[in-house]
């Protein structure tokens, strides 16, 4: 479903990815893993468009998108979270769902100043549909809060759920599990597993957790100094030494062990 | 509309109704038709800045594209005022996006000073070539339509604040709609937008146009009531008061920006008794308002309101 091919960027005089070619197959959680500065954000943002890669291409559903801006690729459904929560934080919860169904409305300046009967529609619409993808995700509790006084783990879920909105087939999340604890990491996994299964929605996992990884992920790709080095299930992943030693460490153990050992 | 916004509309009508019957006098109908035209200008400001988070300071440059087109066609190609009016809206509007297109990739204080070269360029083009040139020019006809006339000051004064109450009802449903909540997510977050699908670019191109169309529809008004217009009305002095206005209101409310206009027209009328100390006072009362309400009139008033209403359920 999202295919890149051969991509290769650099910052300046620093090369963040060399030749590198992705599969993300339709309805698969695909996990992307690797140290830190392993190219791995800079990825997603060539595949939601934010950066432009300097050689190579990105095949969406067949489509090239490598050349269109990130709004238009959000359009054709993707999604994205971001590593650093970018949620409106002026808004209330309920708001940042709504927002992310904006898009897809008809609605324009001049209609919504005159009050256009459809746009009272949409809107009445919108809203019933972000009480039931609140609902969903679990987060209607907290419905009328402002969304930036919530708790970090239900941020990073209200992330999502927010990207959900915008009706996507394939969404892209960028270390959700950053600044969890291990309750709201579990809670998280289930959501992304959720939307996956009921939904039907491929999911990109950029992630450290090793825990959350190998147990929701169905492929893994592993990055190293931006080049793939591995590819596989996450079994076939824990055993890859070469993995292991770009990983880790020579004598570390990547199953589960990674968060002992740092 | 919320019920909040209801009843305030409702109010504000009735008080743009009742104003002229309680007072006779001239004068303060006059200060009143001024306080509605800089209303106006303040609403597209504030749309513009407190809720889609772009700086202006060239709102002077549409006023005067608005006051000079309107009164360039009506006097010498014989337009009737209402057609010239609409075409001096048109030209702000294309002028907006000229600006806009290139601007709006700007942030924060570039912004600001890519506007302000805007309204400085306006500035400069009616002083050069402006009818008149500096000393600008009069006998500019008052307000028609449809052969009707108004020339007395009660009658600008409905029809001004008429246009205040349609803009201001067309900007709360703009607000209160799923695109002012767009224009709010703007604010927030240009990245987060992008990952919503919105058009960034566009929603920033269009808001901008809309406080342009604001502002030239005020300008516009201004001349065919005062019937004489300069290139002083019009420079970065008039922009930077507007900007006060949205301000010293509360830029996060549109009622902000009604109150706040008000309120800076008519100060300087009430320091008058201060004679040549009244510049004086009017900044003290400026930079002293802008220290203790920071958030500015309206939002600090619905905050004591809630906490009255609260302590008073608290009681019961």
């Amino acid at each position: 479903m999202l295919k890149t091919k051969d991509i290769w960027k650099s910052f300046g005089g620093l090369t963040a990815l060399r030749n590198v070619s992705l599969d993300v197959k339709e309805g698969d959680i695909k996990a992307l893993i690797g140290p830190n500065g392993a190219g791995k954000t800079t990825l997603l943002n060539i595949v939601s468009g934010i950066h432009q890669p300097d050689k190579g291409d990105v095949l969406f559903s067949g489509e090239k998108i490598v050349h269109l801006s990130p709004f238009r690729i959000a359009r054709k459904g993707i999604s994205r979270t971001f590593q650093h929560v970018e949620l409106f934080g002026n808004m209330t919860v309920i708001e940042n769902i709504m927002v992310g169904q904006y898009a897809k409305t008809r609605s324009g300046f001049l209609s919504s100043g005159f009050k256009f009967p459809f746009v009272m529609k949409e809107e009445r619409e919108i809203q019933r549909k972000s009480e039931e993808l609140l609902e969903y995700i679990g987060l209607g509790h907290r419905k009328n809060e402002p969304a930036s006084n919530i708790p970090i783990g239900e941020q990073r879920i209200l992330e999502i759920g927010r990207a959900l909105a915008t009706g996507p087939r394939l969404i892209l999340l960028d270390e959700p599990a950053a600044g969890l604890n291990i309750k709201e990491t579990r809670n998280l996994g289930e959501v992304i597993r959720k939307i996956r299964d009921e939904l039907q929605i491929t999911v990109v996992l950029v992630e450290h957790d090793m825990d959350l990884v190998m147990s929701i992920s169905d492929s893994i790709t592993v990055l190293n100094f931006g080049e793939v080095i591995a590819e596989g299930t996450p079994l076939e992943i824990q055993k890859n030494p070469e993995v292991i030693v770009a990983y880790l460490g020579e004598e570390a153990d990547i199953q589960g062990g990674y968060n002992a050992h740092s | 509309m919320k019920k909040g916004d209801l009843y305030s509309f409702l109010f504000f009508v009735l008080l743009i109704i009742l104003l002229p019957v309680i007072s006779g006098s001239t004068y303060t109908i006059t200060v009143g038709i001024f306080s509605g035209i800089n209303a106006m200008v303040a609403i597209g400001l504030c749309i513009l800045m407190g809720y889609a988070g772009q700086v202006s300071l060239g709102q002077a440059g549409f006023y005067g594209i608005g006051a000079y087109i309107s009164s360039i066609l009506s006097v010498h190609a014989g337009f009737p005022i209402v057609i010239s009016m609409i075409c001096a809206m048109i030209v702000a509007a294309m002028a907006a996006m000229i600006l806009a297109v290139p601007a709006l990739r700007l942030k924060g204080h570039y912004l600001a000073v890519a506007t302000l070269g805007f309204g400085e360029i306006i500035y400069i083009i009616l002083n050069e070539w402006g009818p008149g040139g500096p000393s600008g020019f009069g006998d500019i006809p008052h307000f028609s339509l449809l052969g009707y006339t108004i020339n007395s000051t009660t009658g600008y004064f409905y029809l001004i604040w008429g246009l205040v109450a349609a803009v201001m009802l067309f900007s709360i449903n703009l607000i209160n709609s799923g695109t002012g909540r767009a224009l709010r997510a703007v604010h927030d977050s240009d990245l987060a937008c992008d990952a919503m699908g919105l058009n960034v670019t566009a929603l920033k191109i269009k808001v901008f146009i809309l406080s342009a169309v604001y502002a030239s529809l005020a300008g516009s008004l201004y001349a065919h009531y005062v019937t004489f217009i300069s290139p002083s009305s019009f420079s970065l002095f008039y922009s930077i008061l507007v900007l006060m206005m949205v301000i010293v209101g509360g830029i996060t409310n549109l009622w902000g920006a009604v109150i706040g206009a008000v309120v800076i027209t008519v100060l300087p009328e009430l320091l008058r008794k201060f004679e040549e100390l009244d510049v004086l006072v009017y900044g003290l009362i400026l930079t002293l308002s802008l220290m203790f309400f920071r958030k500015g009139l309206v939002p600090i008033l619905i905050e004591k309101i809630k906490k009255m209403r609260e302590s008073a359920v608290a009681k019961d």
